[in-house]
């Protein structure tokens, strides 16, 4: 164990960069994929003809998957058809479509959630499907899917780290490398880089406490 | 086909040992000893909030600066089973709490001991509660086995890479490896949904 080379300034610049590189990917795919997610989400919860078992099963297929075969299917099996796209697009987009489709579930149970009675009330009151939807089931229903949705943004950020498979320079992959130097760097580097991510993620987490509260 | 069996294998393995470590982790957030409620909420709340990849690398590089090596697929097996224990333990958890206060009181007052009231009482109504997020955790784990990959775990998706290198045919790999996991998840996550649905109809 060799704490003082493993924790020099080249190392520790690096694999600043490198959690530079985890949070720019974590938070545009959990922008993306937030977005994507409630569109699928309430897609599958009003029961469109068609568009509704589409997504049901698309959601279901994707689940079931491990979000390494998607990043590798989408970097490596995907150019054979004539799609290629770069590094970074490769893993935003593996990570957006694995996390949508979770997000999709969460969107759709906290609408489920929701009482028959309040949209009986509203239809019958003369709101619209849409008006219903948008200003009686969606409000309620976005509170109460605030604790699982932050669980899964942590998780997001933790998946990021399996963009090491296609050499993305993520805090995962420079942690490797500072690794590979010697293997007496193992350990500490590992250590820190384990802090790194808890710190990042029990600050969410702790967020998401406060929201808790507050929609409560 | 060889890589399926890895797949499984560690799967399996890292299901009972995660189990096992789970339910003690899950006993020890419920003593009434300060220090094993301390290690225990400490372990789970560490572990959640880091990337499997991490836990894995831990036993993989760890033992090796310690001066003995584990291989990919045992590295990576415990690292499974050391990262899914924290899910379980807290499924378990939810799912002893889940049993009404009153009963543990009720069964404690009615002259049943503290193990006689978990073993006859909790117990056997948790369990029904826990089993959706266990199955759940346990789909996760079979997806998660892939990460194995990365330490040259020799399980399914390890051989898919290897094929698809060798033969060129990326494309038609990644399909049939897929279609290899789905075999094992969908049937799972089937049985999870049926009894949930179970569950409900009941209350």
């Amino acid at each position: 164990m060799d704490f003082i080379g493993a924790y020099s300034a080249d190392n520790l610049k690096f694999l600043l960069d490198g959690l530079y590189v985890t949070l720019i990917v974590a938070f545009v795919s959990i922008f993306l994929s937030f977005i994507i997610g409630c569109m699928i989400g309430v897609i599958r919860y009003s029961e469109v003809p068609v568009l509704s078992p589409v997504m049901f099963y698309l959601v279901e297929l994707i689940r079931n998957l491990p979000l390494l075969l998607i990043i590798f299917f989408i970097r490596f099996a995907l150019p054979e058809v004539g799609i290629k796209l770069g590094l970074i697009t490769a893993a935003i987009a593996a990570l957006t479509i694995f996390e949508a489709a979770m997000i999709a579930e969460i969107v759709r149970g906290g609408l489920m959630s929701i009482d028959k009675g309040q949209i009986e009330a509203a239809r019958s009151s003369g709101l619209s499907s849409v008006q219903t939807l948008w200003h009686i089931v969606l409000p309620q229903g976005l509170r109460r899917m605030v604790p699982p949705l932050v669980s899964q943004f942590i998780s997001l950020l933790k998946d990021t780290s399996l963009a090491v498979v296609i050499s993305l320079p993520e805090l995962m992959h420079n942690a490797n490398i500072v690794i590979g130097h010697s293997y007496s760097y193992a350990i500490p580097t590992l250590a820190l880089v384990a802090l790194i991510y808890f710190v990042v993620n029990y600050l969410l987490s702790l967020l998401s406490r406060r929201l808790e509260h507050r929609a409560v | 086909m060889e890589g399926f069996y890895g797949t499984l294998l560690s799967s399996v393995l890292a299901l009972i040992g995660s189990f096992l470590i789970g339910a003690v982790v899950a006993v020890f957030r419920m003593t009434s000893v300060k220090g094993l409620r301390w290690f225990g909420a400490v372990y789970v709340e560490f572990i959640r909030n880091i990337p499997l990849l991490l836990v894995v690398y831990i036993f993989y590089y760890g033992p090796s600066a310690l001066g003995f090596t584990l291989d990919g697929f045992k590295a990576g097996t415990i690292g499974l089973a050391v990262y899914t224990s924290a899910f379980i333990a807290e499924a378990i958890r939810a799912g002893i709490m889940a049993v009404p206060k009153g009963q543990m009181e009720a069964a404690r007052s009615s002259g049943l001991s503290y193990i006689q009231t978990m073993l006859h009482i909790i117990l056997p109504q948790a369990i029904k509660l826990v089993i959706p997020p266990l199955g759940n955790q346990f789909i996760n784990l079979i997806k998660n086995s892939s990460v194995l990959t990365l330490v040259a775990g020799l399980d399914l998706m390890y051989f898919a890479d290897g094929i698809s290198t060798e033969t060129y045919r990326t494309f038609d790999t990644y399909i049939f490896v897929a279609v290899f996991y789905l075999v094992l998840t969908l049937p799972l996550s089937y049985g999870v949904r049926i009894w949930e649905r179970r569950l409900q109809r009941k209350y």
